[in-house]
């Protein structure tokens, strides 16, 4: 099939996604900026590390510094301008983007024409995302509110005292990985993800491929005790029931175990990763009973994230724990 | 009057005083129009003038600080910031950027009121009205919706910036926590909106998310313990939100109430409370000096309780 750049024009045009065709730019350039600050101070680190006297003498910022200059300057004009200026920046752009692109508007509403693909608004694109790879109880409800509490902690469970007020790498390694990770990986690319790699039925299409509606996806997903092929009918006789009664007390009690196994093992590779250096163990040791439980549950859980991901689009395996009520 | 009548002579004097007084007055009220015209050309110092602004705005340091301090709109400010924070590269401007969105999609939103009926048979009308023949009425449209999708990601790059300095960290913990409710608050507003036009795309996309909604834990019905809590379509969760079982004509009205007055009253109120505690933690938190691994100091335990004097922050 040759490819479809009317495709990715037709996605990338459309005036909706604008926003997300301009977060491509924008967290990206962001990113830079705020390494880029949190290096120049990394150096500046490093020098004064290196050596005492320059600790007590130098100035700690990467700013331009003259001693004859106040540590302070008034709000007004110094700062309001700026913020004038800003006001009026945002507002031309504003103007110019409205009056070059229309919002849209589809025919009126009309329950008895679906829309394929009928997509949420693109900031909750990462949500319908994950519908794909979790029941809608989990993704629709139980992972936003993970997320929402999962941020409102991170003050009360980040113990690194460094890196309170300026840009730094160095000093703050693993949570700013992680929010990178968080904020990058999970929820900006799983929108880019439900914007342009989902086309109708939230079929998988590569940039390139044109959005078939007729195309059909010959679902081959299997759940893990499947894979495993799990057959608990031989206990039927031991617990007096019948062969499908005992099969699916089997599937329930087997999925359990790779769920624990999850758990064990997520739990150490999250307890290697969170003691790797001197520093890290350091500011462990800082750390109450009660916040480690936090941290390492809410990392567990996200880290369950890209292992669902993973097993259900490179290994095609849909739930790993089957019970009558629900499935994960 | 009858004393008066009977004296002529003195009928005359009053004319002729009402003369003289008539020529005074002539030679004064010019002298003082001319007076007072010349004045105007200073008009920082005419009574109304210092009513309004009651300082002098000249660069005296004490009228600079007495400037923001005494101007409801400026006191948000303290009078004096970090020299380093006026700059672009810390802050972004990301958090003003936010604000001053919200303020523009108030005023929009308020616009677009005068000409929208939250009903299933106006709304789409009113939607065509607006773009068609409205003056203006789609550039109005256009902005609202666009300054909508740019505050989504500006509160995304504040709440980014704001990890990236660290800024979360003691004594603004409880901050940051409220900037993620107004983060969440900020997407439900979109969210809202997006049902208004009554077209295909709002119905659809509301559809989709108010379908999650049947999956709650407990409270959907379709959610794990929900039918054993008895949740059925007519009285589940997402019932509650659509105001039936489907999108319909109650849906639109409770996201037109849920849009326009609820929830902006709600992220007034904890804007409020933003702004205010960025004052009291200690006004903005940076560029600050950095810190050496060598300086942490051991935790006290219990953790010391900060307090700071109210004020200039």
């Amino acid at each position: 099939m040759p490819f479809d750049w009317r495709q990715i024009w037709e996605v990338a045009s459309a005036p909706d996604n604008v926003p997300i065709v301009a977060l491509l730019f924008l967290a990206p350039f962001y990113m830079w900026y705020a390494l880029r600050q949190g290096i120049a101070n990394d150096k500046l680190i490093a020098i004064l590390e290196s050596d005492a006297q320059a600790a007590k003498t130098k100035y700690r910022k990467t700013q331009e510094w003259d001693p004859k200059w106040e540590r302070e300057v008034h709000t007004w004009p110094y700062l309001m301008r700026m913020e004038f200026l800003v006001a009026i920046l945002v507002t031309v752009l504003l103007m110019a983007w409205s009056l070059t692109l229309n919002a849209p508007l589809e025919e009126p509403a009309n329950p008895n024409v679906t829309m394929n693909p009928a997509k949420a608004p693109w900031y909750f694109l990462g949500l319908q995302e994950m519908l794909v790879y979790f029941d809608p109880w989990i993704a629709g409800v139980v992972m936003p509110t993970l997320i929402i509490v999962g941020l409102m902690v991170i003050p009360y469970i980040d113990s690194n005292p460094l890196g309170n007020g300026y840009y730094t790498y160095k000093q703050r390694r693993f949570s700013i990985w992680t929010f990178l990770v968080g904020f990058i990986g999970l929820w900006v690319l799983m929108i880019v993800i439900g914007t342009f790699i989902r086309g109708p039925g939230w079929m998988w299409f590569w940039p390139g491929q044109t959005w078939d509606a007729e195309r059909v996806d010959y679902a081959v997903n299997r759940n893990l005790d499947q894979v495993f092929g799990i057959d608990g009918s031989w206990l039927a006789p031991i617990f007096h029931t019948t062969k499908d009664q005992a099969a699916i007390w089997a599937r329930a009690i087997f999925g359990i175990f790779p769920l624990v196994i999850f758990f064990i093992v997520a739990a150490i590779l999250v307890h290697w990763v969170c003691t790797r250096t001197e520093f890290s163990k350091k500011i462990y040791k800082r750390m109450s009973l009660l916040q480690l439980v936090t941290m390492y549950t809410f990392l567990i859980l996200m880290l369950s994230l890209p292992i669902k991901i993973l097993l259900r689009l490179v290994f095609t395996i849909k739930y790993i724990w089957v019970t009558p009520w629900f499935s994960i | 009057m009858p004393e008066e009548n009977g004296d002529g002579k003195s009928k005359t004097g009053v004319l002729e005083k009402a003369k003289d007084s008539a020529a005074a007055l002539r030679e004064t009220l010019t002298e003082k129009a001319k007076q007072q015209a010349t004045e105007l050309k200073e008009p920082e110092k005419t009574q109304l003038y210092r009513s309004i602004f009651r300082v002098k705005h000249d660069e005296e340091p004490r009228n600079r600080a007495l400037s923001v301090l005494s101007n409801v709109f400026f006191h948000l400010h303290p009078a004096k910031v970090n020299r380093d924070a006026t700059k672009y590269n810390f802050t972004w401007g990301m958090g003003g950027i936010t604000f001053y969105l919200f303020i523009v999609l108030t005023f929009t939103g308020v616009l677009l009121m005068f000409y929208y009926h939250p009903s299933k048979i106006q709304a789409f009308r009113d939607i065509l009205y607006l773009e068609n023949d409205v003056p203006f009425g789609k550039l109005l449209r256009n902005m609202h919706r666009w300054a909508a999708h740019l505050m989504i990601i500006a509160v995304w790059l504040h709440m980014f910036r704001v990890f990236m300095t660290g800024s979360y960290k003691r004594p603004r913990e409880f901050n940051w926590c409220v900037g993620v409710l107004l983060m969440v608050l900020t997407m439900l507003l979109s969210f809202t909106g997006y049902l208004l036009p009554d077209d295909q795309l709002g119905f659809w996309a509301v559809t989709v998310g108010t379908n999650m909604a049947r999956a709650t834990p407990l409270l959907g019905n379709e959610g794990p313990g929900g039918p054993q809590m008895g949740m059925t379509p007519y009285n589940d969760v997402r019932f509650a939100l659509l105001g039936g079982s489907i999108v319909d004509a109650n849906a639109l009205l409770r996201a037109y109430i849920w849009h326009c007055i609820a929830i902006p009253l709600i992220v007034a109120i904890f804007l409020g409370v933003h702004f205010w505690r960025v004052r009291k933690d200690g006004g903005i938190s940076g560029p600050a000096p950095v810190m050496l691994e060598s300086e942490i100091k051991e935790e006290r335990s219990p953790r010391p309780v900060i307090l700071r004097p109210s004020g200039m922050g």
